[in-house]
């Protein structure tokens, strides 16, 4: 059993609201939550000192990439959960795009009893078809009956309408969503980035923003057809921001996230041909920028969601348009989340909102309250560190903000009642 | 300047350099011993990871002439086809002692990628992708000044597969650095998707720009990399963008016809057009190699 | 050229110190060098002039011009760039200054090299051996208007305008108005 704590001087921030609070964890559970609880800790609880700090429900991240089984030099769903508990993480989805990936039972099952290892709940996502090809629906039913409330063939759209249609007819009936990865892969052909002035100018082939927006819009339609609950990943563009907006207005059962790194980086960051700034959807412009932030903002765009997409040095030392798409983003999403909005919206695109989506709430991004799930994170939102790919938790280094000093850094991350991080270090 | 990556790179006085330069080096071209010890004890590796017969014996023959050492890679035969990757390979011939690279590369930036990678050596880009081929602009240069004195005022039609050519990327940067005019002549399919930022005109019709121009670049239309597919037909793009005798015709006496090989006679040039004393196309070839020992040395030997 | 190379490398400018010879002095010794030249070969035959760019160049032209008055005959002048044959390459910028152009083949000539100061002796080393690559001279001889020492090879001059010991330090500049020793400054 693991040892009571008491969380001290906090200010509390959840869904509920914000307020000074300590709080007691005993038995995986919080025990209590205000002002003056001290004494309601057990002799032998461990002090964690929280003054100065948000308390909060620990983060939940929709969309990682734990390349377990398959690519295990990039990232196990050990190393990746341990990267995952130093962003203040209590609870991370396992994307199924794995090698083999996640379309069957077996598979689903093998990545859970991994996570069972792992410092952080690891959920599983399904494959929509089977080998992820497009073509037949994987088995929903059985993987859902695990546990997997989200499906996705993430790393590609599903390209085929029909299939698409059927597959979120099925998913109603199971009341799982379905997660799009938004990509028209023909009009993306071979592009290497966002396709633009900087694009021209460097001589790569682009993936225009109309190969994402052209399957949002399909799959809108699809959502309004067939009444089923569909989850946008990753948006990069002004264009799918505003047909999510319209698709909301009018009732749909639709959500979206966004990747951090599509909140701060342009495709100018590709000028120097490194392949640690590809990325799929690529990074855009300004203008998407801007309205990406402001799709947070007014609640157009549910969550961030890191992305995290860990690739081998070797993988990433190959020609722009030969070298794998994806960038770190699990130890670095909260403080670039904290650079762009403020404090309250930015943790509930990164816990409350996403918990929700991938059916996690409230055991995760629940209230701080009496009887609760001990699953939280402390976060000192004034600290600054810079970010060096050698001292990563994650076993890849292609993280986009090498060098950068980031503003915001997590303290301590409670999983379960057990207090995984402590002072921004792993225990055990 | 520590590599020739982008004519970016060089800016109007480096070009200008490297045209002055080039000039000496022509001469040494049509000596009875066509060779100078500038550049003896030096290592000179071509690394072409894309077959290019005339980009390559031109930079090889420039080395030569320069008394440097060459060495010759090519991906075909090589480790490249066992699975090796570019850096590795690049670290590996560096190790043998090379003083500069000459780095051709189906995919663009790999020159860039690969100057990050080397530790000393010099590493000079004999073509990227889509991206830039800046010794090619270089050369194509140095034949207009040859023939015109100047490129200042000029107007220049760079016409045809703008959208996938290297060259036309490094000429647009050097031309107007130059102070040239350029105007792009091009199917709108074949243009890049976007020109912001890109000192040029844009123009449809070939035949109303013919006899204002004082230098017309024909770009090869790259059928192997698929710009077929961007035009009805060849037929339809010759009728509209190709250099047919009809055409050659209103071009205003004087002007200067440049093609960086290799033509497809019938296609983008008519043949007899090719032939026209006003195609400097062998002149630019025997031009390339004073331009690559113009570029070698400054990088190797001289202030560069 | 040496001398003018490495003043403008240097990035210093030069700072005339003393006035050593007229542009009447260097005319004078210009005309005495084209008689020795004449008396040394015994006429003009195969006779040659090459000047070295930048600073030996006018003098060639003008050496011409005493022995067409001396002698009536027109010596064929020849222009050489030694940039790509210098054997500091690598240790410090060198540029081209100038095209060469060499009138013919060389082979049985006799060739006078002429060049404003001769100091180190390493632009003379370059020119030789530039030289054999434009044929098999029967001989090749060395003006110079100004020899001030210093030599770090075994060459010497075989018609000087004037030996001029010098420091080091100190530059020698040959122009139209004669001959200035100096200083960068």
């Amino acid at each position: 059993m693991s040892r009571a704590l008491l969380l001290r001087g906090a200010e509390v921030v959840d869904a509920a609201g914000r307020r000074r609070a300590d709080v007691v964890v005993a038995d995986g559970v919080v025990r209590a939550v205000g002002p003056d609880v001290a004494g309601a800790a057990p002799a032998r609880a461990r002090v964690l000192d929280a003054s100065g700090c948000v308390l909060a429900p620990g983060l939940v991240d929709l969309h990682a990439h734990l390349r377990q089984p398959g690519a295990e030099e990039s990232e196990t769903v050990e190393t990746g959960g341990r990267a995952a508990a130093l962003g203040g993480y209590s609870a991370v989805v396992a994307m199924p795009n794995t090698d083999p990936p996640v379309d069957c039972a077996a598979v689903a099952r093998e990545v859970l009893a991994l996570g069972k290892r792992s410092p952080v709940e690891v959920a599983v996502a399904g494959a929509i078809t089977v080998g992820r090809a497009g073509e037949r629906l994987a088995p929903m039913g059985e993987l859902a009956a695990l546990g997997v409330r989200l499906f996705t063939d993430d790393g590609a759209g599903v390209q085929d309408g029909a299939v698409m249609r059927r597959a979120l007819d099925y998913a109603r009936g199971l009341g799982v969503t379905l997660a799009q990865h938004c990509e028209d892969a023909r009009l993306a052909g071979q592009g290497a980035m966002h396709e633009g002035a900087w694009s021209s100018r460097l001589g790569l082939p682009g993936v225009p923003a109309a190969a994402e927006e052209a399957m949002v819009a399909r799959d809108v339609a699809l959502a309004r057809l067939t009444g089923g609950r569909l989850h946008f990943l990753h948006l990069s563009t002004a264009g799918s921001v505003e047909l999510v907006r319209r698709a909301k207005a009018e009732g749909l059962l639709v959500t979206a996230e966004v990747a951090p790194h599509h909140l701060v980086l342009t495709d100018a960051a590709c000028a120097g041909y490194d392949p640690t700034f590809k990325v799929s959807p690529p990074l855009r412009e300004d203008e998407d920028l801007v309205r990406l932030r402001a799709g947070l903002e007014d609640g157009t765009i549910d969550a961030i969601a890191t992305d995290h997409a860990p690739h081998a040095p070797e993988a990433k030392d190959l020609p722009f348009d030969e070298a794998p798409p994806g960038m770190l983003g699990l130890e670095t999403a909260l403080a670039v989340a904290l650079s762009v909005l403020g404090l309250e919206r930015a943790l509930a695109c990164l816990s409350w909102r996403p918990a929700a989506i991938a059916g996690l709430a409230p055991r995760h991004g629940g209230p701080v309250a009496e009887g609760a799930e001990a699953n939280l994170c402390v976060i000192d939102p004034s600290a600054t560190w810079t970010v060096d790919p050698a001292r990563l938790a994650s076993r890849s280094r292609n993280t986009p903000y090498a060098g950068w000093t980031l503003t915001g850094r997590v303290r301590h991350t409670i999983v379960a009642g057990d207090a995984v991080v402590v002072d921004g270090e792993l225990v055990r | 300047m520590t590599h020739l990556l982008s004519i970016a790179d060089l800016g109007r006085e480096g070009i200008e350099e490297v045209l002055r330069v080039a000039e000496a080096f022509a001469e040494v071209g049509s000596r009875p011993v066509r060779k100078v010890p500038t550049l003896r004890g030096r290592a000179i590796a071509t690394l072409f990871f894309e077959d290019s017969t005339r980009t390559r014996l031109s930079f090889e023959t420039a080395a030569k002439r320069l008394s440097a050492d060459v060495l010759s890679f090519s991906a075909a035969s090589s480790s490249v086809k066992k699975g090796e990757s570019v850096r590795d390979t690049v670290e590996t011939i560096e190790a043998m002692g090379m003083d500069a690279l000459v780095v051709r590369h189906a995919s663009a930036g790999v020159p860039v990628q690969v100057s990050r990678w080397v530790k000393r050596c010099k590493v000079v880009n004999g073509g990227d992708g889509w991206h830039e081929h800046p010794t090619q602009a270089l050369l194509d240069c140095f034949t207009v000044c040859q023939a015109r004195g100047a490129i200042g005022g000029l107007r220049v039609l760079v016409v045809g597969d703008v959208r996938h050519s290297r060259v036309a990327r490094s000429q647009v940067l050097a031309y107007s650095a130059l102070g040239a005019s350029v105007t792009l002549v091009a199917p709108s399919s074949l243009l890049p998707p976007s020109l912001e930022g890109w000192p040029v005109e844009v123009a449809d019709d070939l035949d109303a720009a013919l006899p204002e121009a004082d230098v017309v670049s024909l770009l090869r239309l790259q059928a192997e990399r698929g710009s077929g597919a961007f035009v009805p037909s060849l037929r339809e793009y010759t009728a509209r963008y190709g250099l047919t005798a009809r055409r050659a015709a209103l071009l205003a006496p004087g002007a200067l016809v440049t093609h960086p090989g290799p033509m497809i006679r019938g296609v983008e040039i008519a043949s007899d057009v090719a032939d026209l004393p006003q195609a400097l196309v062998t002149r630019q070839v025997a031009n390339g190699v004073a331009v690559r020992m113009a570029v070698l040395f400054l990088l190797l030997g001289g202030a560069m | 050229m040496a001398e003018r190379e490495r003043s403008h490398t240097r990035g210093g400018t030069f700072v005339p110190r003393a006035h050593v010879l007229s542009a009447a002095d260097v005319q004078r010794a210009l005309i005495r060098m084209a008689h020795e030249v004449v008396e040394r070969n015994r006429g003009l035959d195969d006779v040659v002039l090459v000047g070295l760019q930048t600073g030996g160049v006018p003098l060639a032209h003008r050496m011409a011009e005493a022995l067409k008055d001396a002698e009536h005959v027109e010596v064929p002048v020849g222009t050489l760039d030694v940039a790509f044959y210098r054997d500091d390459i690598g240790l410090r910028p060198v540029l081209p200054e100038a095209v060469t152009e060499i009138p013919g083949d060389l082979t049985g000539k006799v060739v006078v090299l002429v060049d404003d100061v001769l100091f180190t002796g390493r632009t003379v080393r370059a020119a030789l051996h530039a030289l054999s690559d434009f044929g098999r001279a029967r001989a090749v001889q060395l003006a110079v208007m100004v020899d001030r020492g210093h030599r770090e090879l075994p060459i010497r001059p075989d018609y000087v305008g004037k030996n001029l010991p010098t420091r080091r330090a100190e530059m020698v500049d040959v122009s139209a108005d004669g001959v200035t020793v100096g200083v960068l400054g």
